[in-house]
């Protein structure tokens, strides 16, 4: 397609134009609203119990959730792209769901399944096991709203690089499982990274789901972005600010590393 | 040695493989021969495992393989596009099958490097795939194959994805590999010329069936049917015979067995001249002759001569009146 020099010059500020203002000017804008006030500020913002506890938790969220979506990633996108299976149509349907139900929605079907009163909820506290307004259920919650990055990075890879190597390893020799950890691991790693960066920047920062099912215990039940909220209704904007710029220098941080890992052929 | 027998396949509506039967001796070169779609890619992954058959067995040295996993055939196989390992060195690549074997590693790397000797790829070991060449990546590919010593080794369309000249080394390359290795091979190809020149025996497979099976003389001499007859070399249509255009003379004289024709085109490729003619019906055929023949008619367009047939060889071939499809 041939553009004229104004077009092209016209086009281009515009995708600029929208990116600066949708994407870095807001963020851009926390961190610089965050050092306003000096180092010393953010430092003390940070290092309450309160923010400390968020961070951890914040942490032990990603730690659990991205795990788990990952080994349940790649093992789903291989039924779906290379199983025989009937169903295959229906799962591939169902893990978008998270994608297309609210996170508020989400929490309370949680709270509903797990609370109190809940199905499964009654059972578990009979037998000790708090999980509503409790770890275990902003894990579940988290882990439901970051399910399909890895499934949905995977896919189209393993479509593109298709069966020949597997056949050939197959040929060779090799038993499924070396095939997997030789052949088709290594094939699709790219695509099963940045599901995990996709899947890591999902758990930082869920909101919705997390806070349905955390009941906000202040110290107790708070990650960052639940904290972030509550520093901004106390109208402690420093705090708030701090925990943001927090927040996002891990994102960007988890981003960096990845386009570090990346081998130059494939940062194209 | 492999014997398929009776093998069916299956996928949906569409019949792959009907009944097909063939015996590949021990250390022959056989050519699975056939158009695209004609079967001939599914009975190799057959063959190989890759494929399971709906119906008939496969025997591999004798021993019935049909149930076998893929890994457990002792089969070498060759993809059209290379499959090579792209994450992995080429040494890596040939290596492949000896380490899931968990071979010593000091004779994995005797082994690899006799390898890469034979397939004249020394040094390139330290390469990655995607700094080779097409016929360099097949070459590694063979010799991956070949580092399993394989039973029987079966390539499906092995110089497929290759330009010309390359596809014409390879060729000679491969009939030499196959002259000190003598490992059973098959291969897949679409291309008669690279089947009757490679093969010591070829298939023609065609519409999930085996149309016939012989050495390469045999099919053009004596081709089984029609199909046979026009997938094997050029065919034209002379009255109700379907003839090759080198068995057509032309006179310049009316004479016994004559028809009349009016010269419409005369192209002087390589050694041979082709003539393209329109019979005294309205029917277009087309003769190859030799530069000499041709010189010596003195053709030029607008001229008017005489065919006949001319058998050289036996095997003009009588078509049961229906049109030939040629699909060369």
């Amino acid at each position: 397609m041939r553009v004229s020099r104004g077009a092209r010059i016209g086009l281009r500020t515009v995708a600029l134009g929208y990116l600066t203002l949708l994407l870095a000017l807001p963020v851009g804008f926390v961190f610089y609203k965050t050092f306003d006030k000096g180092l010393g500020a953010v430092w003390d913002a940070l290092t309450t119990p309160n923010a400390i506890q968020a961070l951890e938790l914040t942490l032990l969220m990603v730690a659990v959730a991205v795990p788990l979506n990952t080994a349940f990633g790649v093992l789903a996108a291989l039924v779906i792209v290379r199983g025989r299976m009937r169903g295959r149509a229906l799962l591939n349907a169902l893990i978008d769901l998270p994608f297309a139900i609210s996170p508020v929605v989400v929490g309370l079907a949680l709270y509903l399944l797990y609370g109190r009163q809940g199905w499964f909820g009654s059972w578990f506290l009979d037998h000790g096991i708090q999980i509503i307004f409790s770890t275990p259920g902003m894990i579940l919650a988290t882990v439901f709203v970051s399910l399909p990055f890895v499934v949905r990075e995977v896919i189209p890879v393993l479509r593109e690089i298709g069966t020949s190597q597997e056949e050939a390893a197959t040929t060779l020799g090799a038993s499924p499982w070396q095939t997997f950890w030789r052949i088709t691991l290594p094939a699709i790693r790219w695509g099963v990274l940045y599901g995990v960066v996709l899947t890591t920047a999902r758990a930082l920062g869920e909101f919705g789901a997390v806070s349905v099912v955390s009941g906000k215990i202040l110290g107790e039940t708070d990650t960052l972005p639940l904290y972030v909220e509550q520093r901004f209704q106390a109208f402690d904007l420093t705090g708030a600010y701090a925990a943001s710029a927090l927040l996002a220098a891990i994102a960007l941080a988890t981003l960096l590393l990845m386009t570090k890992l990346q081998p130059k052929e494939a940062r194209t | 040695m492999i014997d398929v027998r009776e093998v069916t396949k299956r996928y949906e509506e569409f019949e792959a493989l009907q009944d097909v039967s063939l015996h590949v001796p021990a250390g022959s070169l056989t050519a699975l021969l056939g158009p695209s779609g004609s079967g001939k890619s599914t009975l190799l992954r057959v063959i190989a495992g890759l494929e399971e058959p709906d119906g008939g067995e496969v025997l591999i040295e004798g021993e019935d393989a049909t149930r076998l996993p893929a890994r457990r055939r002792g089969v070498g196989f060759v993809f059209q596009h290379y499959a090579a390992f792209k994450h992995m060195t080429v040494r890596a690549n040939v290596a492949f099958g000896l380490k899931v074997r968990r071979r010593p590693k000091a004779e994995i790397r005797q082994r690899v490097d006799e390898l890469l000797a034979l397939v004249h790829l020394e040094g390139w070991a330290d390469r990655y795939p995607s700094q080779l060449s097409g016929g360099q990546r097949q070459r590694m590919a063979l010799a991956r194959a070949l580092a399993v010593e394989p039973r029987v080794l079966l390539l499906d369309e092995p110089f497929g994805a290759l330009d010309a000249q390359v596809r014409q080394e390879l060729r000679v390359w491969l009939r030499r590999l196959h002259d000190d290795v003598h490992v059973t091979t098959v291969f897949v190809t679409h291309d008669q010329e690279e089947a009757m020149d490679v093969a010591e025996q070829v298939a023609v497979i065609h519409d999930g069936r085996i149309q016939q099976v012989g050495s390469p003389r045999e099919l053009y001499e004596h081709p089984a049917n029609d199909f046979v007859m026009s997938f094997i070399g050029p065919v034209t249509r002379l009255g109700d015979s379907v003839v090759r255009p080198h068995d057509v003379s032309i006179v310049s004289e009316p004479g016994e067995d004559t028809r009349e024709a009016l010269v419409e085109r005369v192209a002087h490729l390589s050694f041979e001249v082709r003539v393209e003619l329109a019979l005294d019906d309205g029917r277009d055929i087309w003769v190859q002759l030799t530069r000499a023949q041709a010189a010596e008619l003195e053709l030029e367009p607008g001229q008017i001569v005489w065919v006949r047939p001319a058998y050289s060889t036996p095997g003009g071939f009588q078509a049961a009146g229906s049109a030939l499809s040629v699909e060369t």
